[in-house]
């Protein structure tokens, strides 16, 4: 499959993030932290119901991989989605109308915490079968070579996931066709209440596209310039017409796999040792007040942003209305006029 | 004398022309002579004689175009024995003409519902002012009894999941080759906590958790099933089944007839199917009608705790592929379950749940609940109806919906899944088919609204069929004014 470009813009190039850039990354993973907070609150009310997984403890991934990418790439994932659409741009209003079910969330209400979707945004959900999203998004680039554009997509899946049969036809077709897509493994030890360890036999899984002569790569999930600089590269490959890349991020979720699960399968002491030691957010305001770049009270300043955007959404979700019946009935076909 | 057909050379051909004879009448042909040519739009092919014998007439002249598959071309007498024509060319084919010809008394199908035609007509003809279906056997079901508990016999009051947990406690203990294999079905004790205590009893050689690979692990356990065993294997639930549907239609429901009977496959596929609560459309869907479809599977749908671990201990025993269906949101609720030693249900047995004159409510699963509660409602308004819980979806019992319709006249088809192409439609046929002259008014079917189940309250509530739907439809099955 030829790689033609006709469509290509000319990108710029991903350079060293400076003051005001790492600042953003910080004020994007504390929102995704305190709106991923909120959910579990609202959840705790009644007001949000079904299955609800909460991305706390990763944020550093989607928030490093999202700054290398142009707002025309497409961004696809599972169903642990909140903190990528957060990320891509979408809003905490819109999010959080949706996991409440109501007429201003994303879907109108009619998809939920697992099924969400922003054309806009180019993020294309939001998927609660584990692993399709991985052919999906690999369609998705497959459509980006078609069209001769220089998009990329990024899809993200989970340890779990990565042992799914269609995870490793998608591989073989990318590799295959050399298609623009960026494989990001989620890789937060568990998998509902199986550890890795329990479920692959090769638990390095950067090295799981080898047959595929995908090259892949570990990343500390958990630093967020280690995760851009790592998605810099995989991103940029694909675009120039490379191929696929696999980025296995070693990071971790504090909350159990969803609202219902006591998370028994591990210690209370790995839990806690990733929260002091390895935080993303505490990792990064260490090293923003290091290099003198922001003061404790910059980041009282956006501590209190934050929380006025996230207690805006949460009571944006609650006043909603719930959609009109009618609702019930619509978007099963495209109807034709 | 016998005919010689119009031989099909293709799958799709409904006609061809008959080129050329190469033999005459009053010549003797044996097997393997070419007595004519065909042609198609496609191809050219000859006809051969299969047995010996003279040729007593030509039916058709050559040249004729447009002959119709299975119209007779000749005929051919050879004492006793009945010679039919045999093709080949270019093109492999099978003489399909032929065969229809000595195929007239195709056999009745396996639910017995086919009935004889002469017979039909001649009892019709008998009936005189109106054409009456025949009285037929119609199910599997007759002779199918619950075993008959012992007298003073205690109960225990029993979650459905404990009960399902119970069942195959009882058969491994009772079967070596028992094992159960899914996702969190070990340490994490299920993930609606059905196998709990089970890994501490069996241990991990037979209590597996395995990796998210639905495929793999149904195909897995069909292969462990042909060496053998007997696998139950857990679907977390029957949504995530999709991913190895593969595996339960074409490796397990279909392979003991394609091997001519040589390889079963003792497995029961089982979890939980139909909607949660607000998990939204990929996670809600009832595979009742889906499975039910299949020849070469047996698809149980249990609603109360009773059930649940005798027609679970049923399916385990069974030398075929069983897909258990069961609910998420009847595993915590208790029903009494009987204290006897080995409480085995026969499988293909409905189970009148309660007994009414005016209307039949047939349902299966969690929906048995919502008939029940309807049923309470009517007679309210003087109603009395039978509630008729299936359990077996195939095997369907369609014997004791039958008897009832002809009791009550009416009956209302209740299913927690999509109506098109399901369940309801299915038995609505069947009463239709074998109890016409019964009924007073058409079949009704309550189902889900028709669309992907929405995740807000108020559109889920909407979407999914309830008591209140039944009551209605009942009433107006009874003809009676709907509030
Ligand atoms: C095909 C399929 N099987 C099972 C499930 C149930 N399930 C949902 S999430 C999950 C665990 C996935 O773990 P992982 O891929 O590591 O992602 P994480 O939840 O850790 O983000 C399972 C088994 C599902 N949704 N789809
Ligand atoms: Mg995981």
């Amino acid at each position: 499959m030829a790689a033609k470009k006709s469509g290509a813009k000319t990108r710029k190039p991903v350079s060293e993030p400076q003051k005001a850039e790492l600042v953003q990354f910080y004020r994007d993973m504390l929102l995704i932290r305190r709106f991923e907070e909120k959910a579990g609150q609202l959840y705790g009310m009644g007001l949000i119901a079904g299955f609800c997984h909460l991305y706390i403890g990763q944020e550093a991934v989607v928030v490093g991989v999202q700054s290398v990418l142009d707002p025309d790439d497409q961004v696809i994932t599972g169903y642990r989605d909140h903190g990528h659409m957060l990320a891509c741009g979408m809003t905490s209003r819109g999010v959080m109308a949706e996991l409440t079910g109501r007429e201003g969330g994303y879907a109108r209400g009619k998809g939920g915490s697992m099924h969400m979707f922003s054309r806009e945004k180019n993020f294309f959900g939001g998927h609660g079968i584990v692993g399709a999203q991985v052919p999906l998004g690999t369609g998705l680039a497959f459509a980006n070579r078609y069209k001769g554009q220089d998009n990329v997509c990024v899809a993200y899946f989970g340890d779990g996931a990565s042992n799914q049969g269609q995870v490793y036809e998608a591989f073989n077709m990318a590799s295959l066709w050399k298609l623009p897509v960026v494989y990001v493994i989620e890789n937060n030890q568990y998998a509902m209440g199986t550890s890795i360890a329990r479920a692959s036999a090769e638990t390095e899984l950067y090295k799981r596209g080898i047959s595929f002569e995908i090259p892949g790569e570990e990343v500390d999930g958990m630093d967020v310039l280690a995760v851009r600089k790592a998605a810099a590269k995989a991103v940029q490959r694909a675009r120039e017409g490379d191929g696929p890349y696999i980025l296995e991020m070693k990071t971790y979720r504090y909350r159990g796999h969803s609202m219902s699960d006591p998370a028994k399968y591990r210690t209370r002491e790995e839990v806690q040792e990733m929260r002091e030691h390895h935080d993303p957010i505490e990792m990064l305001k260490k090293k923003l007040l290091d290099a003198k770049h922001v003061t404790e009270d910059d980041f009282k300043k956006i501590e209190a942003e934050v929380r006025e955007i996230v207690n805006d959404s949460a009571q944006f979700a609650q006043d909603s209305p719930e959609p009109h019946p009618d609702e019930l009935w619509t978007d099963v076909l495209v109807e034709s006029r | 004398m016998t005919d010689i057909l119009m031989p099909a050379l293709s799958p799709t051909m409904e006609e061809g022309k008959l080129a050329r004879w190469l033999v005459k009448e009053g010549d003797t042909v044996k097997p393997g002579d070419v007595i004519a040519e065909i042609e198609t739009d496609k191809a050219t092919m000859e006809v051969e004689a299969v047995d010996e014998g003279v040729i007593s007439k030509l039916m058709i002249a050559a040249g004729t175009e447009g002959v119709k598959v299975n119209a007779v071309i000749a005929q051919i007498s050879a004492g006793d024995d009945a010679p039919a024509p045999k093709t080949s060319g270019k093109n492999k084919s099978s003489a399909k003409g032929a065969e229809v010809h000595t195929r007239s008394d195709a056999k009745a199908d396996a639910a017995g519902g086919k009935p004889d035609d002469s017979a039909t007509e001649q009892k019709a003809r008998n009936d005189g002012h109106r054409l009456r279906a025949p009285e037929q056997k119609v199910a599997a079901a007759e002779g199918l009894h619950d075993p008959t508990l012992p007298e003073g016999v205690t109960y225990k009051k029993t979650a459905v999941r404990d009960a399902l947990r119970d069942a195959i406690a009882e058969e491994m203990r009772r079967d070596e080759t028992v094992f159960l294999m899914g996702e969190e079905v070990g340490q994490y004790q299920g993930a609606y906590k059905v196998s709990r205590g089970l890994l501490e009893e069996f241990g991990d050689r037979r209590i597996i958790d395995t990796p998210i690979t639905e495929y793999g692990f149904a195909g897995l356990g069909v292969g462990a099933a042909f060496g053998g065993l007997k696998p139950i294997v857990e679907f977390m639930t029957f949504n995530f089944a999709m991913q190895a549907i593969d595996h339960i239609i074409n490796s397990a429901a279909k392979t003991l007839y394609m091997s001519g009977g040589q390889m079963g496959c003792p497995i029961v596929f089982r979890g939980p199917n139909g909607a949660a609560s607000r998990v939204g459309a990929q996670h809600s869907q009832d595979y009742s009608a889906w499975y039910g479809h299949i020849p070469g599977l047996k698809v149980l749908a249990p609603y109360d705790a009773a059930d649940a671990k005798g027609l679970l201990k049923a399916a385990i025993r069974d030398p075929n592929p069983v897909v258990f269906l069961e609910h998420e949101l009847m595993y915590g609720i208790e029903f009494d379950v009987p204290e006897v030693e080995d409480f085995v249900l026969p499988i293909g047995k409905a189970r009148i749940r309660r007994e009414g004159a005016d209307v039949t409510l047939v349902a299966h699963s969690r929906m048995v609940k919502f008939a029940l509660d309807a049923a309470e409602d009517l007679a309210g308004h003087g109603i009395e109806a039978e509630v008729i819980d299936l359990r077996s979806l195939r095997p369907l019992d369609t014997a004791t919906v039958i008897e009832s319709v002809k009791k009550t006249n009416r009956i209302v088809c209740c299913e927690e899944g999509w109506r098109f192409f399901g369940v309801g439609a299915e038995i609505a046929a069947a009463v239709t088919e074998h109890a016409f002259d019964y009924l007073d008014a058409p079949p009704m079917r309550v189902a889900q609204r028709d669309v992907p189940l929405p995740y807000a309250a108020n559109l889920e509530k909407l979407s999914l069929p309830n008591a209140q739907d039944i009551v209605a439809a009942a009433k107006k099955v009874c003809y009676r004014e709907v509030e």
